[in-house]
């Protein structure tokens, strides 16, 4: 964590904020409690509440608990012209749950988000930092198989993301 | 000096004044209403947008006009400069626009807000807003959070001027509230249960222009406008101690800070004089504050009074209608 | 043929590694910029080659990198904006993850010429495989002796930092991008002043597009009037367009400014034409924020001249019958596409996005996808959509960052030229229901591989 630091001016640690809170969610089980978020304000010797203003207002924080895999199926526009609402209705009935909620066994959270930046591979879903795009029902089946024995929790970064 | 000419009524103002200022200089009559601005906060303003005027010609070197209405509270004046505000047909558009954006989600909960009286969006709606309600869309709703037993926070209410927030940064050095969450679902909140506690929280209610944050040791106590506002200082190590105590017969209800022509605090107070002295005795009474704002409060009705123990029925009873 | 600077070797093999990158003539501008020319040449260049902004602005660059101050022993820094979250845009993530020393080089180029000895790449959160990809090439870059101190012997130091966002699509505005990288919400910034005289930290600072950035390398190397003899007009060089919808071959498409929509939509070098062989409806041209056309006025001007892929030609007939190049996120509907519920889906990411600090942005995008809701519901009715009409007019030109006009635009376009679909969609809201899914139309078991 103290390398990311080193990436910003002295003195202007606290742009070091999102990469950390990046960091810790991915270490916590994909979502940022008050403690983890308290701990980050500590290393970067800032307010709490800056941490919560800053986690709360960007979407890929989670503050509440998310299951092991987090699907994210983008429903803009190209997504949507190209079937996303179908997907989702489909990863709906697979799961037995909606959009926002998790299932029972704490497996998998459904989340339908605004544009990934993924138009021309549409329809497509996120789960952690893999893009999976051009989505069929098959290809849908086939992931929600794979993903069903996850052991750990989906994320977007890890330690080797950043270069050292 | 620059001149500016607002309304066409020209004023000389110093280099570096905002079309703001160089329109309360010229007085109540040009100067465009503000939920966000706060004179003694710095970087206030810019967020409510109700203070949009036109500039029909930007300066004398470049008489250009702005394509854009401006917030008139971050624009800078320039030098033979014209705007325009009440007289211009976009802005009146746009700012009844804006009107109507912040009571889009505001509860009309006004009988039972210990701000009304004294409710900039009440005023700003009154001069500023349309006959009609276009929306019957359920209101957006917060959780309520409590922030410690002096100051009340009803988020549903908030316009989010910020004023608060700069309130903590700039008075104080460990704000423990902010704005969360983004957009529409922006609030000010502590996040996690926290008083909000400290020497000169309580600058926080004055800096409200809406019944967000207001004294919760005064909670229904009274309506402001039955309340005697006079002017009163003691010697305070913490803040300049001078302030207006809010009167209900002998009883002082509420210490606030004195507000000036614009409804804004010039003095911030320290929580020691707000909340912990409220017995006259604590005080040297100076006289009866002139409320200069257009509110109900500022009718004039205590102008004959020096003393609160002089104030009887008979005068209220005299007062014209 | 159509020409190509930036994808000219997109397709080698490797490309993404430093020895074939530099086998290709990579570096050869930072090469040539550092022994050969002053930084103020470098930005002559720019200037000469007309480059603007391809972000979506398309304000000049040169023009642009002139305005930056430059205090004695004050930092100056060039951010690239790789925050691309504009729906329908989805080019810079192609650049980045298929030529990413491209970018690289092109910082390197640009930041000598801007006296930046620190930039940083802002590539959104959610690209996070982007990121790794970008890291090992800078690290290839430090290696080899592109990054670091003293470049090639040169005497120029630089140092490039990626720097990831956290999800929030106004951090694409380039003060609210400023304000994420010093870690903090990304609220825009209230300008003045500028990011040339208080940008990053409070100093002077540029914030380019990636696509902008990749841009200057061929500039350096071929000189601004090579770049500026591609294109027509004040449309200068080559564009990537990211081409999505109902379209046989959605992708990245590099082309030649000034090349007519129609070959762009039916030739079989770009779109190759609309899927299942079906009519052609509307586009929306330059990414959700630009006016929707119908098919009429996106293939020809009001006046008949057929309708060009350039600024000037898109914008042709302002917005009453023109749009915008924007980012160039071309997005296609085909005739059995809802324009309405496609705004819905708009309307609703812009309420998502907003950040909430000005009034008419934060109350009036969740007004719109209120009212939408409410038609695409059933419920809706013709006041709903003179309502609709007003609300965005009360948005527009009121807010302190473009996303109010960006939120405002979309929906005055969709009741502009399609009026008519609206009220359709309030007398028979069951018809246009359906549609809501893609299976309806299309077979999503098949339709896709």
């Amino acid at each position: 964590m103290q390398r990311m630091v080193k990436r910003y001016p002295e003195g202007k640690h606290k742009s070091a904020l999102l990469p950390l809170l990046h960091l810790a969610q991915a270490e916590s089980d994909g979502w940022l409690s008050v403690p983890v978020m308290n701990r980050v304000a500590e290393i970067l010797d800032i307010k709490p509440i800056e941490v919560y203003e800053v986690a709360s207002f960007y979407t890929m924080f989670n503050l509440k608990p998310v299951g092991k895999c987090l699907i994210e199926v983008c429903r803009t526009s190209s997504c949507w012209l190209r079937g996303a609402n179908d997907i989702i209705r489909h990863i709906e009935n697979k799961l037995d749950i909606k959009v926002g909620e998790t299932t029972a066994d704490g497996k998998f959270t459904l989340t339908a988000v605004e544009c990934l930046g993924s138009c021309g591979t549409a329809p497509m879903l996120q789960i952690g930092e893999d893009f999976h795009e051009n989505l069929t029902y098959d290809k849908v089946d086939k992931l929600l198989e794979e993903k069903k024995n996850a052991t750990t929790h989906s994320r977007y970064v890890d330690h080797h993301t950043f270069r050292s | 000096m620059f001149k500016v000419t607002i309304d066409g009524i020209e004023v000389e103002i110093p280099e570096g004044s905002t079309i703001l200022e160089a329109a309360r200089k010229i007085g109540p009559e040009v100067a465009p209403p503000t939920m966000c601005y706060y004179s003694s906060l710095e970087t206030s303003g810019g967020y409510c947008r109700t203070c949009l005027v036109e500039v029909t010609k930007g300066s004398e070197k470049d008489p250009r006009p702005m394509p854009k209405l401006v917030p008139a509270c971050r624009t800078q004046a320039m030098d033979g400069m014209v705007v325009t505000n009440e007289l211009s047909a976009r802005v009146k558009e746009a700012r009844a626009g804006v009107t109507e954006f912040l009571l889009f989600n505001h509860p009309l909960d006004c009988p039972v807000c210990d701000q009304a009286g004294e409710c900039h969006l009440q005023d700003l709606s009154y001069e500023h807003g349309k006959y009609k309600t276009r929306t019957d869309f359920e209101r957006r709703t917060f959780e309520k959070i409590d922030i410690g037993d002096k100051i009340s926070l009803h988020m549903n209410r908030c316009i989010l001027c910020y004023r608060c927030v700069k309130v903590a940064d700039q008075l104080t050095d460990n704000r423990v509230h902010g704005v969360l969450n983004r957009g529409d679902h922006a609030e000010i909140s502590t996040y996690i249960k926290e008083a909000i506690d400290n020497d000169f929280s309580g600058n926080m209610i004055d800096v409200c222009p809406v019944g967000a944050l207001t004294d919760r040791t005064f909670r229904f106590k009274s309506r402001v406008w039955f309340t005697k506002p006079m002017d009163a200082h003691r010697d305070c190590e913490k803040c300049s101690g001078k302030v207006v105590l809010w009167y209900k017969g002998d009883d002082v209800l509420r210490v606030t800070g004195r507000k000036d022509t614009w409804g804004e605090v010039e003095e911030f107070i320290c929580n020691t004089c707000r909340f912990d002295k409220k017995k006259t005795s604590d005080w040297t009474i100076e006289g009866v504050r002139d409320i200069s704002r257009h509110s109900v409060i500022s009718a004039n009705k205590y102008k004959k009074l020096v003393k609160p123990n002089e104030f009887t029925l008979n005068d209220i009873k005299a007062l014209p209608e | 043929m159509q020409r190509k600077l930036l994808f000219e070797h997109i397709d080698t093999e490797g490309i993404q590694t430093f020895d074939v990158y530099r086998s290709k003539g990579g570096y050869s501008s930072v090469e040539k910029a550092l022994k050969t020319m002053s930084p103020d040449e470098v930005v002559e260049e720019v200037k000469r080659s007309g480059l603007r902004g391809r972000g979506g602005a398309g304000f000049p660059t040169g023009m642009k990198w002139g305005f930056l101050a430059k205090p004695e022993g004050v930092p100056r820094y060039l951010v690239c904006n790789a925050d691309e979250s504009e729906p329908g845009t989805f080019k810079d993530r192609y650049l980045m993850e298929h030529i990413p020393h491209l970018l690289i080089e092109g910082m390197i180029t640009s930041s000598y010429a801007l006296g930046a000895n620190t930039s940083y790449i802002y590539v959104r959160g959610e690209f996070f495989y982007v990121i790794r990809i970008l890291e090992r090439a800078i690290e290839e870059a430090y290696k080899n002796g592109w990054l670091g101190k003293n470049i090639q012997g040169s005497g120029f130091d630089h140092d490039i930092y990626v720097h990831p966002g956290a999800g929030a699509y106004i951090c694409g505005e380039e003060t609210a991008l400023l304000e994420s990288l010093e870690g903090k919400r990304g609220n825009p910034r209230i300008k003045p002043p500028f990011p040339a005289v208080k940008g990053l930290y409070g100093c002077p600072t540029v914030v380019n597009n990636v696509e902008t950035i990749a841009a200057v390398c061929s500039i350096v190397n071929d000189g601004g009037a090579a770049y500026a003899d591609i294109g027509v007009g004040r449309s200068t060089g080559t564009k990537l367009i990211s081409a999505s919808g109902h379209i046989n071959k959605p992708g990245v498409y590099e082309i030649e400014l000034g090349l007519p929509v129609e070959e762009f939509i039916y030739s079989d070098a770009f779109c190759g034409g609309i899927l299942n062989g079906k009519a052609l409806k509307a586009v929306v041209a330059g990414g959700s924020s630009v006016p929707i056309l119908p098919a009429e006025l996106i293939l020809k001007t009001a006046e008949g001249e057929p309708r060009l892929m350039s600024y000037e030609s898109l914008a042709d007939g302002g917005f009453a019958t023109g749009t915008m190049l924007g980012s160039g996120g071309f997005i296609v509907m085909d005739e059995s596409a809802s324009v309405v519920h496609n705004l819905y889906t708009f309307t609703r990411f812009y309420h998502h996005e907003s950040c909430g600090q000005c009034s008419p942005c934060r109350e009036g995008t969740g007004w719109m996808e209120k009212i939408l809701h409410k038609i695409l519901e059933g419920n809706g009715t013709m006041e709903d959509i003179d309502l609709l009409w007003d609300v965005q007019s009360k948005i527009e030109g009121n807010t302190i960052c473009p996303l109010g006009d960006a939120a405002a635009w979309p929906v005055a376009s969709a009741i502009r030229h399609f009026r008519h679909e609206f009220e359709e969609y309030v007398k028979h809201p069951a018809r246009h229901q359906q549609i809501n899914f893609y299976d309806h139309c299309h077979n999503l078991a098949s339709a896709t591989t």
